[in-house]
């Protein structure tokens, strides 16, 4: 299992601050470029960012390692985070999926997920920088639906076939979850 | 769990997983992820996505006490924000839109009834609900409807939809959805225009009904 995904597990389960301070280490200098790219300075930049990791901190009990790496789930608390101040509304968010915190998680499928995503890494690697530069817009949220649906340029072919993998694996994991 | 055919074009989600996507659509793809396994897992692509993004960007040096800031915090205690559970045929998305208290209808004519989860200048998102083989006036769109089932059925020109399934409606499509018979039909609708209705009279109320 990779050094983030045992800082998170170690922030859920033991309330450890020390793996704490290493996520903040890590994620915080990356979140507050990824926040200050949507147009907002760096003080307001940081308010996100403190608000994003004491959530990290205080719904760790959320965190499912078999379905999400810590950088997603950091990810979508971010957008969250980011939405709720912007249009001063709760953004509508899915209902959250039961799981057994206490169990032991399958490092299996951990690593498998953290295997597939690492490939997805690769793939983007390999992108032009200005395919590089459309799949950022995309996911900072500078796109439309619209603008999306009408990149038909977007290198999406590799990037698509590695997202179909993940989503295979996650949807049968889904399904086990539905129906033990 | 019954089988969801209509689903979420992968574009829309994707605006959803990255914040795109304006309030009354969110809310649309919120419930539709909630009922719809095939789409949560693909959801979870997309933000394996945008995480594997954020871990590539470039660090950004932080104030020298934010860092001691925050640490300081986490021992505070804190009110957890209030979790709207399913209830009955309205997933937690919709009970968190109706503010956890069951749905205030007003009659639309033809036993149609609609409650108004929110309206704006983004569109609107709300619930109808049509008596069970009732049809839904003939109407045309001027931008883009979601539609989601989530009790009962309807067909329109464009299909069957059952439980889950959500229909994309833009302005080339006229349509007037029929519920299904045996159950009556209740939907979760988004748009981000008025509707335009094909006869005068639901067009003069449409400002007082604001659908």
């Amino acid at each position: 299992m990779s050094e983030q995904t045992l800082w998170m597990i170690a922030v859920r389960d033991n309330r450890d601050k020390a793996a704490f301070a290493a996520l903040f280490d890590f994620f915080a200098p990356r979140l507050k470029h990824f926040v200050m790219r949507g147009g907002i300075g760096s003080g307001q930049a940081e308010e996100v960012v403190q608000e994003v990791m004491l959530t990290v901190w205080r719904k760790a009990a959320m965190f499912d390692p078999e379905r999400a790496q810590v950088s997603s789930w950091i990810y979508q608390i971010a957008r969250n985070r980011q939405i709720d101040k912007m249009r001063r509304e709760n953004r509508p968010l899915p209902e959250a999926l039961a799981h057994e915190p206490e169990s032991e998680p399958d490092a299996g499928q951990v690593v498998a997920l953290e295997q597939e995503t690492s490939q997805l890494k690769r793939a983007l690697a390999r992108l032009k920088p200005e395919q590089r530069e459309m799949i950022e817009k995309a996911y900072l949220g500078e796109l439309t639906h619209q603008q999306i649906k009408h990149q038909t340029g977007l290198p999406l072919g590799t990037i698509k076939s590695r997202i179909r993998l993940g989503l295979d694996r996650l949807r049968h994991e889904l399904k086990s979850i539905r129906e033990p | 769990m019954n089988t969801i055919t209509h689903h979420i074009p992968e574009p829309i989600l994707a605006a959803y997983a990255a914040g795109a996507l304006e309030h009354p659509f969110a809310l649309v793809v919120a419930t539709h992820l909630s009922l719809c396994d095939d789409c949560r897992a693909s959801f979870g692509a997309h933000e394996v996505l945008g995480g594997a993004l954020l871990e590539d960007t470039a660090p950004e040096a932080l104030s020298p006490d934010l860092k001691s800031g925050l640490m300081e915090l986490l021992d505070t205690p804190f009110e957890p924000e209030p979790v709207f559970r399913r209830s009955g045929a309205y997933p937690g998305p919709v009970m968190a839109a109706l503010k956890g208290r069951p749905p205030r209808w007003k009659r639309l004519g033809g036993g149609v009834r609609q409650t108004i989860l929110s309206a704006g200048e983004a569109g609107s998102a709300r619930l109808l609900y049509i008596p069970a083989g009732q049809a839904v006036p003939d109407h045309g769109h001027n931008g883009l409807e979601l539609t989601l089932v989530l009790q009962g059925s309807f067909s329109d020109e464009a299909g069957q939809f059952r439980v889950g399934d959500v229909e994309i409606a833009d302005d080339t499509l006229e349509h007037t959805p029929v519920a299904g018979a045996g159950a009556d039909c209740i939907c979760l609708a988004a748009t981000d225009a008025p509707l335009r209705f094909s006869s005068l009279i639901p067009r003069l109320l449409q400002p007082i009904f604001r659908i």
